[in-house]
């Protein structure tokens, strides 16, 4: 019987870590930024049935990128967390942290044990109330590491580029308007064209809105927001 | 969220019930099951349903007995389910309120995993076979016999069921009553219902039955105007599920009381 050569961890890991951040780095990406009434998602996605970003529970939206299948597995069970923890205690015992936590855990066991890793990176962002709650965002990788993330966050691709440009451009207290417009031109800071509504894909955790905050912005909303309305 | 057996091909991914997921990983949550019999238990008691031109109105007493005693006077009997229907709850109050929550929950869970809403039918029989999951316990005195109504989004018309405990499910046409003052709101619609009402009319056609209900079954309360207690009403159109407020309720109850002491009418 032929031994298995050996292979070194660390040069097992930074494989996995090469090869996972690869798949990434081939999908388009997703800017967070936080605004005046809440949160808002935007991605580079031009399928309108197949979404990057979606609703988890009510103040608790979910955005993944990298491999469709993967992240699609991991927003479906983050939805069975969050439904199994808000009808055995309360809705409000739902949190962000938690699900980050798990997530990070499922992705780090799936790093180390699998063989091969998820193409991923995730992120879960909770909208604060209106009375001055705070917004958490957090942004999990491939490998589990977890990071809090203030203001704004990006991931995919040119995650690098795009956050750079965001720390430049950010502020306080943008409309939704405003801050559309900010994550498309982030979005867009990569590449030579502009990104019209057809290639996006946006939602918001909108806090005025009642119990379920998440809601999606159809296309001729967005152009009206983006300034291209006909 | 990392099963450790290898998934076969669509074995897992595609079921978006709530429902299932629950017996999976924590069966003790569902309805049903060995609860030993208390007869004392709160009893809900009358709840109604009725098409009427937009969609379909639905209406209950506030009043919970458990035997001769009144358990509660201000419970509420009907709930949203979804955006376009919601559920009357009438037999014990503790397993139907849980049932509701999770038929909620069941709806929203549906929806979010999926990205699309049940149909109405759908929604129907899924209640259907919660309720007979408690079977068990109905026959144990916990019997829980809802009314589900919404709007149909496809017919574009509102749309009623009743059920039996078993989990049977009928659909009503008009209008439909359940609880221990079923018998008397049925009598007092069946004389007052007609087709394609307007919201007002629908509205105090589903109060006189409430307070005929009231009138002859000791466990339905009435509008309570010392407490200020009044029966719940709810609308559901294409727009979406409504609140009536206690203001607009208060005032149809007092018009129809004050015209009935004029009257005689219904006393």
């Amino acid at each position: 019987m032929p031994l298995p050569y050996y292979v070194s961890p660390e040069q097992m890991m930074k494989d996995k870590a090469e090869y996972a951040r690869k798949g990434i780095a081939r999908g388009r990406s997703i800017v967070t930024l936080e605004y005046r009434d809440g949160i808002l998602l935007v991605a580079e996605n031009p399928s309108t049935l197949l979404h990057k970003v979606s609703e988890i529970y009510d103040r608790i939206a979910f955005a993944g990128v990298g491999k469709y299948n993967e992240f699609e597995n991991l927003r479906i069970a983050g939805i069975r967390h969050a439904d199994v923890k808000g009808y055995s205690y309360s809705r409000g015992d739902v949190t962000a942290k938690a699900l980050a936590n798990a997530y990070s855990q499922a992705l780090g066991n799936i790093f180390t044990q699998d063989i091969k890793p998820f193409e991923v990176e995730v992120l879960v962002a909770e909208v604060g109330d209106a009375d001055g709650g705070k917004s958490e965002i957090y942004h999990i990788l491939y490998d589990g590491t977890i990071e809090d993330e203030h203001n704004y966050a990006a991931m995919g691709g040119q995650a690098d580029e795009i956050r750079r440009f965001l720390k430049d451009h950010y502020h306080d207290g943008m409309g939704l308007d405003e801050s559309l417009q900010l994550g498309v031109r982030a979005l867009s800071v990569t590449q030579n064209k502009t990104l019209s509504e057809r290639d996006l894909e946006v939602a918001v955790l909108d806090r005025t809105k009642e119990r379920r905050k998440f809601r999606r912005i159809p296309a001729e909303a967005l152009s009206q927001l983006l300034g291209t309305a006909k | 969220m990392n099963e450790n057996h290898r998934p076969h091909p669509f074995d897992d991914t595609v079921n978006s019930s709530f429902v299932e997921l629950l017996r999976r990983q924590s069966p003790h949550l569902l309805p049903g099951g060995s609860t030993p019999g208390t007869p004392d238990a709160p009893h809900g008691t009358t709840v109604l349903a009725m098409r009427y031109r937009d969609g379909v109105i639905m209406a209950g007493d506030r009043q919970a007995t458990a035997g001769y005693q009144v358990a509660s006077r201000r419970i509420e009997k009907i709930f949203k389910a979804d955006d376009l229907s919601g559920v009357g709850i009438a037999g014990a109050a503790g397993p139907a309120m849980e049932m509701a929550k999770l038929f909620q929950t069941e709806l929203e869970h549906y929806e979010k995993v999926e990205g699309d809403n049940l149909s109405l039918d759908g929604k129907a029989n899924k209640l259907g076979q919660m309720i007979r999951m408690n079977l068990q316990a109905a026959m144990m005195g916990l019997a829980v016999v809802p009314i589900f109504a919404g709007f149909d989004e496809k017919a574009g018309v509102g749309r009623l069921f009743k059920y039996d405990i078993t989990g049977g499910r009928y659909e009503e046409r008009d209008y439909d009553a359940q609880g221990s003052g079923s018998k008397d709101a049925r009598d007092s619609l069946k004389k007052l219902w007609k087709r394609d009402m307007s919201r007002d009319d629908a509205m105090r056609t589903a109060l006189e039955a409430l307070i005929d209900a009231a009138d002859e079954d000791v466990g339905t309360g009435g509008p309570d105007f010392v407490r200020g207690i009044f029966p719940t009403v709810k609308t559901i159109t294409r727009s979406g599920f409504g609140d009536v407020a206690d203001d607009e309720i208060r005032r149809v109850c007092e018009a129809i009381l004050s015209e009935r002491t004029k009257t005689g009418n219904g006393s």
